[in-house]
């Protein structure tokens, strides 16, 4: 091979390189960011809210965790949500709207394999996992937090 | 302010999912697993209360925030009731919501129907 077919086949893939779709992983991330952020700026409006009429800050807590729950499933329901997910990937999937998203849309999935058989085995087909790791880590943490603090008592 | 780190810290945490969903072999539901545990443990050594403090609805949000409440709800529990609180404190704080998802999917579920 001569030095201009080299040339013209290093030209090629330079061409070839640039051309070449690039991995869209900075939008991904921005995207991601975004939508966390914003439906954290809703939770911290509800636990604002929640706050002033609930008479202890854990209740403020599970009175926000409901409402983004609520706020999940109602978008869920009008198709929303599926949309969101399909821009932001993880920034809709990690906010616990994503775990009520999973949850109802699994129920709306599988109805039509019947009450029992369909949604009441299979609801939790996709939001089980966090809630049996999350159920046993915490338990476990708490576990040891409540052994440590009665030793240090 | 603090709707400012909210949105930062909520953020952020999406963007470290992200990267797991991106740059490692994990599929989305071992990624929220671990977000979740990792939270559960951060409370129990008593790391996810400042956080909660400083950034609000950016730690409370993220499945970090539902895992650290479990952990919340079992330590309250277990310190007015003793033993008994480990179990019936699973569900203490995040049961509202729990309960909220299975209501609403059933109801939502015979009022909505699914696009495809």
């Amino acid at each position: 091979m001569d030095k201009a077919a080299q040339e013209a086949q290093k030209r090629y893939q330079e061409k070839v390189k640039r051309l070449e779709p690039r991995p869209r992983i900075a939008r991904d991330l921005f995207r991601a960011f975004l939508t966390g952020g914003i439906l954290s700026i809703i939770g911290q409006g509800f636990f604002d809210a929640f706050s002033r009429i609930e008479p202890s800050e854990g209740e403020a807590v599970a009175a926000t965790l409901a409402a983004m729950i609520f706020l999940g499933a109602l978008l869920t329901a009008l198709g929303v949500y599926d949309e969101i997910a399909e821009f932001a990937g993880a920034g809709a999937a990690v906010p616990i709207t994503g775990f009520a998203n999973t949850v109802v849309a699994a129920a709306m999935d599988f109805r039509r394999e019947g009450f029992i058989l369909g949604l009441g085995c299979k609801m939790f087909l996709i939001a089980g996992p966090i809630l049996v790791w999350g159920t046993v880590a915490g338990f476990f943490a708490g576990l040891l937090k409540i052994a440590v603090l009665s030793l240090l008592r | 302010m603090i709707y400012l780190i909210a949105f930062l810290v909520g953020g952020a945490i999406c963007v470290l999912a992200q990267l797991a969903y991106d740059y490692t072999k994990y599929t989305p539901a071992h990624v929220l697993v671990g977000l979740t545990v990792i939270g559960a443990a951060l409370e129990g050594f008593g790391l996810y209360k400042p956080l909660l403090n400083v950034a609000g609805g950016g730690a409370l949000v993220p499945v970090t925030g539902f895992g650290a409440s479990i952990t919340r709800g079992v330590v309250q529990e277990a310190s007015r009731l003793g033993w008994e609180g480990l179990f019936t404190g699973v569900f203490e704080i995040v049961g509202l919501g729990l309960a909220t998802a299975i209501i609403l999917g059933v109801l939502l579920s015979i009022l909505a129907k699914p696009k495809d």
